[in-house]
C-alpha cells in the first residue's frame, strides 16, 4: 500500500508517497528532494520523532521563561511524558542559549538545551 | 531638539533591520539603527519553534537563536542600535527623521535610510464578523508573546481562526502548555501556513483542521462563551445549516499580517497588491536615498529571506552613502496570470538576484515565465501560503518590460 | 443638600459638574466600573445642530441651546470638538421639500444659519459623495467630539470641585416618604439622599419605578457601526446625514475627531429585556454599509478597524422625559436618545438653575472657589514638539512609547491611572492607546503590565472592562 506523508525536515515540506508491503517493510520513497527526505520517511514510518520547542520556567531572571528545545528529535510517543517533565523544570539565571537544561532527557538521547539567554534580575 | 548626523539610518530592529545593520557596518558607515520596543529582535524574540536559518547558517534554528546569532555578528550594539526610539515623521524634503525617546525630540538627518518596520497583524473585529464584544479575542502574536514572554495562558478553551503559520503554531503551543484546543477554522479551501506546519503542529497534537470554514457569530457577554462556526461556499457565503456552537472562552486569530509602511507610504511609490513600496534588486524604493527590506516590503514566510533582503538593503544603502554610483534600473516586472505578491517590481541586471513571487491558486503541476519564456517548472504543489523564491541570473535577450505569470502545465 | 445623580453617562456627568458649581453635597453613583460606559460609549458623536426636533418638543428646547455651549465647555474641560458642520442630502424633489421643512423647522429651534446648497456648491466642499445627489442642508454649527471624553472630563473637573463619585455601584432601591426622596440604597450600601436625579439611560424607568414613578418606558434601540480608519481622513469633511426617515436620522457617515470615519447606525427596535444587548448582526452591518455607500460610494471596507453596536434609550414619544415627579426631589432626565450628547450641557443648566431652584424652591448659592477649568491629559498630537520635549525632560514616561499607532506614551498611561482607570477600557478611554488600527496589538500587554506594576495587582484580575471580562488566566509555568 502506500502512504502519503509530507515531510517536515524543511519548510519546503516534499509530498513523500511511501509504498509499503503487507507486513509494513518500505519499499520504495518517493517524492523528495533531498536525502533528508528518505531519512524523515523511515523513521516516520517505523518511529515517528519530533523536535519539541518549549519553554523552561527560570528563576531569578530577567525573564520568567527561558525558551528551549530537544537538541534532537523525540519520539512522537514519548511527548506529552516530556512535556510533562519539562513542565516541572525550573533554571537558576543566568542562562547562556546552548546551555544544557536537562541531559539525555527521559532516555531518549536528546538533550534540552536552551535557545536563548536570560541573564539574571538586576 | 538635537539633531545628529548619520550616514545609515535603519529603522525597525527586526531580523530586516539587524541584517542591514550587520552589513552596512562591514562598509565602515556610520550606521544606526531605532527600534521603537525595548529590544531588538521583533517577533524572533517570541517564535520559540524551529525554521529559521536553515539558508542562512544551514541550521534550523529557533526565533531568539537566530536573534542571538544575529546580535553576535552584528558586535557591538550599544555603538549601533538604539531601542526605545520612536520614530514621528520622515521629511523627505529635509531628509530628516524626527524622532521621540526618553532623552526627547532627536532629529537625525541620514545620508541613507533604511525602512525595516515589518508587518502588524490584522485585528480580529476588522473582520466584522457578528456578534458581542468580548474579552477572550487575541490575535495570534500576541497570544504568543503572552505565553512565551509574559508566562500567561490567555484561557481555558481555544478555538483557533486562521491556519496561517503563527496559527498553526499557536495551536501546538496553546495545547502543550495545558489549554484545551478545539480546532483551527480556515475560510479558504486550503491551509494558509506551511503544511510542515499542518503536520507537526495539528496532525501530532490531533487538533481539527476545519477548511472552508469560519466563524459565524463571536457570543459572550463580558468574556467570550463560544462562537457559532459553520461552512462557506466558493463565494465565502456561509452555507445555511452548516452551523454549529462551540463552547470556547478564547479566540486566538491568525487573519493575516499587514506591512507597515504608515512612515512613507505619502511619498514613496506603493504596490497596492504587496500594500509595500515598490523595490529593486538592490532594495531600493522609488526615493534614491530610501531603502526597504523584510515584512514591510511585502509579507514573508521565511526570515531567511527577510535577513538576505536586509543585507542586501544594507550594502547598497552603504555603497549610496560612500558615494558609489549604484547600477540603474533597466527592467520591470508586470503581474500577469496568477501572480500576487511579487518583489522585487523592478531590476537592474547588473547582478544575479533573488525574486519572490506567491501564486493566486494552489496549482499541482506550473511554470514561472518571463514574458512566455518558461523559466522554471515546478512538480510540486505550488500554494499561495508557500513564496516562490527564484534566483534570476540569466538576462539574455529579456524584454524591458517582463510579463511574469505561474501557469498550470501539463 | 445631599444630591445623589444616577448614572455618570454623559447627561449625569454633565448635571454632576453643573451641581457641583453649588454649596450641596454631589454625588454621582454609577452601576459600570467606569464612567460613561453605557449609551455614552457607542453612539454617532455628534453635536446636532439642533434644526431636525419637533419645535414643540422637549430635545428642540434643549438642542440649539447645548450646541452653543459646546465652545466654551470643550476649553473649560480640554476635551476634543471640532464644528465640522453637516449636510442633509436629498436625492429627489421630495427630498427637498422636505430639506425647506428641516430648514424652516431649524428657523424656529434658533438654528438661523441653514442653507440649502446647490448639487455643484456640495461637490466643492464634498467632492466624495454621490454625484447623483441634487441638493444638501447645510448646518454649519454641527460638530463632532468624543462623549466618554466630555463624561470623563466633566465628572474629573466634580471631582475636583468636591463632588463625590462612586463607581461600580448599583442602585437598588428608592425609599420614598410622604411622598419625599428620603433614602437611596445601592449594593454597597445606603445613603440618605434630598435630592435623586434619575439620569440611569436605558435603565431610567427602572430606576424611577423603584421610586414609585411609573409613567414612562425606556426600550432599547440598538444601532450597529463600522470604523474606517484614519487613512482614509478626508473623505468627507462634516457630518453626512440621508434625508431622515420617520424612524431615525438615519445611517450617516461621520468623521471622528481622531480622523476616521464612521458609518451607521441602523436601528434596530429591542424587546425591553435586550437592554445589554450589543452584539453587531450580519445584516445590521450590510444594512450600515449600503446605505453609507450610497452616500459616499467610495468607502471601502477594507479599511474596517472595527465594529460594535450601541443602545439609545427610546420612549413612546420619542422626547426628553426631563423634570420634577409627584415625588418631590426625585428628578427624571430619561429617554435621552438623540440629540443627548448635544443637549446634555443645556440639560444641566436647565436641571441646577430652574428645576432644583425655581421648581423645587431650593436657595442655591453658588460655590465661591469652584474652578471650572480641568486639564486634560497631555498628549504630542495635542502638542508640538518643542513643548513635548519640555515635558519629557521633566518626566521622561512621556518618552516612552506604548501605543505606537496612536502615539501614546507611559507618562499618559501612568495619569490615566492616576485619575481612576483600572481596566483595559478605563485606559484605553482616557488616552486612546488600543484605539488604533493594530486595536492593542502592540501595546494591550503592556498596558496590563503598567497597570499591574502601578496598582500592585496580578496581571490575571485585570480586567477588559466590566467585573466578568477576565483577560488573563494564569500563569504558563507556576
Amino acid at each position: 500500500m502506500i502512504k502519503k506523508l509530507t515531510c517536515i525536515s524543511c519548510p519546503i515540506g516534499c509530498e513523500l508517497s511511501v509504498s509499503l508491503d503487507e507486513s509494513g517493510k518500505i519499499l520504495k520513497i518517493e517524492g523528495n528532494r533531498c536525502p533528508r527526505g528518505k531519512e524523515y520517511a523511515i523513521t516516520e514510518i517505523t518511529n515517528p520523532q519530533r523536535i519539541l520547542p518549549i519553554s523552561v520556567k527560570v528563576e531569578d531572571g530577567e525573564m520568567e521563561l527561558v525558551s528551549a528545545k530537544t537538541d534532537k528529535p523525540v519520539p512522537k510517543k514519548k511527548m506529552y511524558e516530556i512535556i510533562e517533565y519539562i513542565k516541572k523544570l525550573k533554571v537558576k539565571a543566568p542562562v547562556k542559549r546552548g546551555d544544557l537544561i536537562v541531559e539525555d532527557i527521559l532516555g531518549t538521547g536528546a538533550n534540552l538545551i536552551a535557545t536563548r539567554t536570560v541573564n539574571k534580575k538586576s | 531638539m538635537r539633531r545628529e548626523n548619520v550616514d545609515v539610518l535603519i529603522i525597525g530592529g527586526g531580523a530586516a533591520g539587524l541584517a542591514a545593520a550587520i552589513e552596512a557596518k562591514k562598509f565602515g558607515v556610520k550606521t544606526l539603527l531605532l527600534e521603537r520596543d525595548r529590544s531588538t529582535g521583533g517577533v524572533l524574540n517570541q517564535c520559540i519553534h524551529n525554521g529559521f536559518g536553515l539558508h542562512v547558517f544551514k541550521a534550523e534554528l529557533t526565533g531568539p537563536e537566530f536573534m542571538e546569532k544575529l546580535w553576535e555578528e552584528l558586535g557591538n550594539l550599544d555603538e549601533v542600535i538604539r531601542n526605545n526610539y520612536t520614530v514621528l515623521k520622515i521629511d523627505p524634503e529635509k531628509k530628516e527623521v524626527i524622532t521621540l525617546s526618553e532623552e526627547g525630540i532627536v532629529v537625525f538627518k541620514p545620508k541613507a535610510l533604511i525602512m525595516a518596520t515589518g508587518a502588524r497583524e490584522r485585528p480580529l473585529n476588522s473582520l466584522r464578523i457578528p456578534g458581542s464584544r468580548v474579552a477572550g479575542v487575541f490575535t495570534a502574536g500576541v497570544a504568543q508573546k503572552m505565553v512565551n514572554i509574559y508566562n500567561r495562558l490567555p484561557g481555558n478553551r481555544v478555538l483557533i481562526v486562521g491556519s496561517g503559520d503563527i496559527g498553526l503554531i499557536m495551536a501546538r503551543r496553546l495545547k502543550i502548555e495545558g489549554m484545551d484546543v478545539v480546532g483551527v477554522v480556515e475560510i479558504m479551501p486550503e491551509p494558509g501556513g506551511l503544511i510542515r506546519n499542518v503536520v507537526q503542529c495539528l496532525d501530532d497534537f490531533n487538533i481539527p483542521l476545519w477548511l472552508s470554514h469560519t466563524v459565524f457569530k463571536i457570543h459572550g457577554k463580558e468574556r467570550l462563551e463560544g462562537v457559532t462556526i459553520g461552512k462557506v461556499d466558493e463565494n465565502f457565503k456561509p452555507i445555511p445549516g452548516t452551523e454549529r456552537f462551540l463552547e470556547v472562552d478564547t479566540l486566538v486569530a491568525s487573519v493575516g499580517l499587514i506591512p507597515q509602511n504608515e512612515l512613507i507610504e505619502d511619498f514613496v511609490e506603493m504596490d497596492a497588491i504587496n500594500r509595500g513600496p515598490v523595490v529593486d534588486d538592490l532594495m531600493r524604493t522609488s526615493v534614491e536615498w530610501i531603502f526597504a527590506a523584510g515584512n514591510n516590503v511585502a509579507i514573508h514566510d521565511l526570515v531567511d529571506f527577510v535577513y538576505e533582503e536586509g543585507k542586501i538593503a544594507g550594502e547598497n544603502a552603504a555603497k549610496y552613502v560612500l558615494g558609489e554610483k549604484l547600477p540603474e534600473v533597466k527592467y520591470r516586472f508586470e503581474r500577469g496570470d496568477n501572480v500576487g505578491v511579487l518583489l522585487p517590481q523592478k531590476f537592474t541586471g547588473s547582478q544575479p538576484f533573488k525574486m519572490y513571487v506567491r501564486s493566486r491558486k494552489s496549482l499541482e503541476k506550473s511554470a514561472i515565465s518571463f514574458s512566455g519564456r518558461t523559466i522554471r517548472k515546478f512538480n510540486w504543489k505550488i500554494r499561495p501560503s508557500e513564496m516562490i523564491d527564484l534566483v534570476v541570473k540569466n538576462f539574455e535577450g529579456l524584454p524591458k518590460e517582463i510579463l511574469v505569470e505561474v501557469n498550470q502545465i501539463d | 443638600m445631599k444630591v445623589f445623580v444616577i448614572g455618570a453617562g454623559i447627561t449625569g456627568s454633565l448635571i454632576t459638574r453643573e451641581l457641583s458649581k453649588y454649596d450641596l453635597e454631589v454625588h454621582v453613583i454609577e452601576k459600570a466600573p467606569d464612567i460613561g460606559w453605557g449609551v455614552t460609549k457607542a453612539n454617532s458623536a455628534i453635536v446636532h445642530g439642533g434644526y431636525d426636533d419637533p419645535p414643540e418638543s422637549v430635545r428642540a428646547k434643549f438642542a440649539a441651546p447645548g450646541n452653543e455651549m459646546y465652545d466654551k465647555l470643550s476649553k473649560e474641560l480640554e476635551f476634543d470638538f471640532l464644528r465640522t458642520g453637516s449636510y442633509v442630502i436629498a436625492f429627489k424633489r421630495e427630498d427637498v421639500e422636505y430639506l425647506k421643512k428641516l430648514k424652516e423647522r431649524g428657523m424656529k429651534n434658533g438654528v438661523t444659519n441653514l442653507e440649502i446648497l446647490t448639487a455643484k456648491e456640495l461637490k466643492e466642499k464634498e467632492p466624495n459623495l454621490n454625484e447623483e445627489i441634487i441638493a444638501a442642508l447645510w448646518c454649519p454649527t454641527a460638530g463632532i467630539t468624543e462623549p466618554w471624553e466630555v463624561s470623563i472630563a466633566a465628572i474629573e473637573n466634580a471631582q475636583e470641585n468636591g463632588a463625590i463619585v462612586h463607581l461600580g455601584e448599583k442602585v437598588t432601591d428608592i425609599i420614598v416618604q410622604n411622598q419625599r426622596v428620603k433614602k437611596i440604597l445601592t449594593d454597597k450600601g445606603e445613603y440618605d439622599a434630598d435630592i435623586v436625579i434619575n439620569a440611569a439611560g436605558l435603565f431610567a424607568d427602572e430606576i424611577a419605578k423603584m421610586a414609585g414613578i411609573g409613567d414612562f418606558e425606556i426600550f432599547p434601540r440598538k444601532g450597529e457601526y463600522i470604523l474606517l480608519d484614519e487613512k482614509l481622513k478626508g473623505l468627507v469633511n462634516a457630518v453626512i446625514f440621508p434625508t431622515p426617515t420617520k424612524k431615525s436620522k438615519g445611517i450617516l457617515v461621520v468623521p471622528t475627531v481622531d480622523g476616521g470615519i464612521l458609518l451607521g447606525p441602523n436601528a434596530v427596535d429591542l424587546p425591553k429585556d435586550q437592554k445589554e444587548n450589543l452584539e453587531t448582526t450580519r445584516d445590521g452591518l450590510n444594512e450600515v454599509y449600503e446605505k453609507s455607500r450610497k452616500l459616499v460610494p467610495k468607502i471601502d471596507l477594507s479599511y474596517t478597524v472595527k465594529t460594535f453596536a450601541g443602545l439609545r434609550p427610546e420612549t413612546k414619544d420619542k422626547d426628553f422625559i426631563i423634570g420634577a415627579t409627584k415625588v418631590w426631589g426625585f428628578i427624571n432626565v430619561a429617554g435621552i436618545r438623540s440629540p443627548g450628547l448635544t443637549a446634555a450641557p443645556a440639560i444641566a443648566k436647565y436641571i441646577a438653575e430652574k428645576v432644583l431652584s425655581e421648581d423645587l424652591g431650593l436657595n442655591l448659592s453658588k460655590k465661591l472657589d469652584f474652578n471650572p477649568y480641568r486639564r486634560k491629559i497631555p498628549h504630542l498630537n495635542d502638542s508640538n514638539l518643542k513643548e513635548w520635549e519640555e515635558l519629557v525632560k521633566k518626566d521622561p514616561s512621556f518618552g516612552r512609547t506604548v501605543c505606537f499607532c496612536n502615539n501614546v506614551s507611559e507618562g499618559e498611561i501612568l495619569e490615566a491611572i492616576r485619575r481612576g482607570a483600572r481596566t483595559l477600557d478605563g485606559v484605553k478611554f482616557r488616552t486612546r492607546a488600543s484605539f488604533g488600527r493594530c486595536q492593542g496589538g502592540f501595546c494591550s500587554l503592556k498596558i496590563l503590565e503598567i497597570i499591574s506594576r502601578e496598582l500592585s495587582i496580578p496581571l490575571e484580575e485585570i480586567k477588559q472592562n466590566y467585573e466578568n471580562s477576565w483577560i488573563i488566566k494564569g500563569k504558563v509555568r507556576p
